[in-house]
């Protein structure tokens, strides 16, 4: 009898362990379902109020009186123009933000300071930087309640998120790269062209498409900072009067005919919409840029 | 002669052959002098003196934690890399302290080249890896010239005939062993004086080893080339200097010996010295 055999305790053990390990999935895609259900509920509460009253007119009109003719025109460009330039200010200036901390002043003080801040920055109410803009921009710098001070306020607002995703990309490429190419002769900016942001740069454009979806829903500090308009013309210039699609939303679902709440559903699942399209171009980019960057000398 | 500025050595370079180079400087290619560096508040190495020799292998060797991999990282200025590392002392390179203000670390790099632990390609095709370095450093080199320059390198890390055909083939799609013969290449190519090396072997298996040992000999004759290693064995192998280092009773690395190889590993003078290599301790 020289074979070792298990006690019953250590039986006894096994088989509470191998019950743990097959109850914890369940347990786990329970949580999942939570979270997928509460998407899925709202996303057929909007299309079950709001599908029917889907046309081009939602699209291609300007708001109205008459809720058959009443249409979101002016606050899609609103936020096309708002989000995009505020995408154009926001994305270079994390992502430079994000070199200088962790190529050039790495582990320095000033480094832990400026990233402290960043993070704190990222808890800040939205709705601050709104009143902050308004004050600052608006009126101190006299850029008026226009798209120029709004897409200013969604870059700042998106700013610390995107850099945040910028700095921890960064940080990902393994340093072993980075000082192979030193090792070579290679300047920081040479590694920083050559080594870390080709490598960094597919998850530096995924934080930069969630701060502009970030932006795209955000409707206190635009509120602060446009009012609550109600125009019937495109934009002209960046310097123009605008509303953006959360506000539109907003005012469409707080009046009280039945009509117009259906139309808010409606411009929900347009916004939605929008939102899974540029999704999906963070994804396409992404999984482009980790093909071709990513793998060759450029 | 000696060459007292950095203006003057990088003249040299422009001016002079490799040969006329080590008639001016001698035979010390690299020579330490009183050299200690601190990381934050610990003392990694202190009072460090040693010169390294032209076309000569030279390995450092010691237990863990003594101060090989800094002392190595310091004749190339790596330790400028790390954040909190300060470095007092003299590192003579062809005569000129390559931590005086005016030197420029990153031609110090290119001209002292290194090869790390695990093998680290870079995510390119093998031809991109060894172009690398010529690429950063400006070289002005045609299509052909650069290919000459990347085969040359290649040849010489003994890796040439496996991927002699498959060039633009990623470079991780070689073994551990043909990555770190890679790495190797991507520092010849650019044609450094120095070649250091810290643990190349200690991720690979014996026949990659050997494989390395064999073209580090091969080439010795046209580089100067310190070896840090863990494999005493390896050592005496490759080296034609030993330098044997060893934490004092604070923890701070010093050199306890220095010789040559054969000198080291059958009279060793200390008595350490001869405790480590027997096996005694580390």
């Amino acid at each position: 009898m020289g074979h070792q055999v298990l006690t019953g305790f250590e039986r006894r053990y096994i088989r509470l362990r191998k019950t743990i390990d097959r109850l914890l999935p369940i347990i786990l895609s329970l949580a999942v379902f939570i979270a997928v259900a509460t998407v899925a509920s709202l996303l057929l509460i909007v299309i079950i109020t709001g599908g029917h009253r889907l046309s081009w007119n939602l699209i291609l009109n300007y708001p109205s009186a008459n809720p058959e003719e009443a249409g979101m025109r002016s606050a899609i460009m609103g936020s096309i123009f708002t989000v995009g330039l505020s995408a154009l200010i926001c994305i270079p200036l994390s992502i430079a933000t994000a070199i200088y901390l962790v190529e050039y002043s790495k582990g320095g003080r000033l480094s832990s300071i400026l990233s402290y801040n960043i993070a704190n920055l990222a808890g800040v109410p939205s709705i601050i930087f709104g009143v902050v803009a308004l004050g600052f921009l608006g009126y101190w710098l006299g850029m008026g309640r226009t798209i120029i001070t709004g897409a200013f306020t969604l870059a700042i607002l998106t700013l610390p998120l995107v850099t945040v995703t910028c700095v921890e990309a960064l940080k990902a490429v393994p340093d072993d790269l980075r000082l192979g190419a030193y090792a070579l002769g290679a300047t920081t900016l040479q590694v920083v062209r050559h080594i870390s942001l080709p490598r960094a740069l597919p998850m530096m454009l995924t934080g930069g498409i969630l701060g502009i979806s970030r932006a795209l829903g955000e409707a206190a500090p635009i509120l602060v900072v446009s009012g609550l308009l109600f125009i019937r013309e495109d934009p002209t210039s960046l310097f123009s009067k605008f509303t953006v699609m959360p506000l539109q939303l907003y005012n469409w679902i707080s009046r009280p005919q039945p009509a117009f709440v259906e139309l808010s559903s409606a411009g929900i699942i347009v916004l939605l919409l929008i939102l899974l399209a540029l999704n999906g171009v963070a994804i396409a980019l992404r999984q482009y840029l980790i093909r071709r960057i990513g793998q060759t000398w450029r | 002669m000696e060459i007292e500025s950095y203006n003057q050595l990088l003249k040299n370079y422009v001016e002079l052959s490799k040969e006329e180079m080590s008639d001016i400087t001698g035979p010390e290619v690299v020579k330490v002098e009183n050299l200690k560096v601190v990381y934050g508040d610990k003392t990694a190495i202190d009072g460090v003196n040693i010169s390294f020799k032209r076309n000569n292998i030279t390995a450092i060797i010691g237990p863990s934690g003594c101060g090989k991999s800094t002392l190595l990282r310091s004749i190339n200025r790596m330790n400028d890399l790390i954040p909190g590392a300060k470095v007092s002392g003299k590192v003579y390179f062809n005569g000129v302290d390559v931590y005086s203000r005016d030197v420029d670390p990153v031609f110090i790099r290119s001209k002292i080249g290194m090869v790390f632990q695990r093998p680290n390609p870079f995510p390119f095709s093998i031809f991109d890896n060894v172009a690398f370095g010529l690429r950063v450093n400006g070289f002005k080199l045609s299509k052909s010239e650069l290919y000459e320059k990347v085969k040359d390198a290649l040849v010489k890390a003994a890796l040439w005939d496996e991927v002699k055909d498959r060039l633009n083939k990623h470079a991780y799609s070689l073994s551990g062993g043909q990555q770190q013969r890679l790495c190797i290449a991507r520092a010849l190519a650019v044609d450094p004086e120095v070649l250091l090396l810290d643990e190349p072997t200690v991720s690979l298996d014996p026949i990659s080893t050997a494989r390395i040992e064999s073209l580090l000999r091969s080439i010795k004759d046209e580089y100067t080339i310190i070896i840090v290693t863990h494999n005493m064995l390896q050592a005496a192998r490759v080296s034609d200097y030993t330098a044997v280092m060893m934490p004092d009773e604070n923890m701070v690395g010093r050199i306890i010996e220095f010789g040559e190889t054969r000198q080291i590993f059958t009279n060793p003078r200390d008595k350490r010295t001869e405790d480590y290599i027997s096996g005694r301790i580390g």
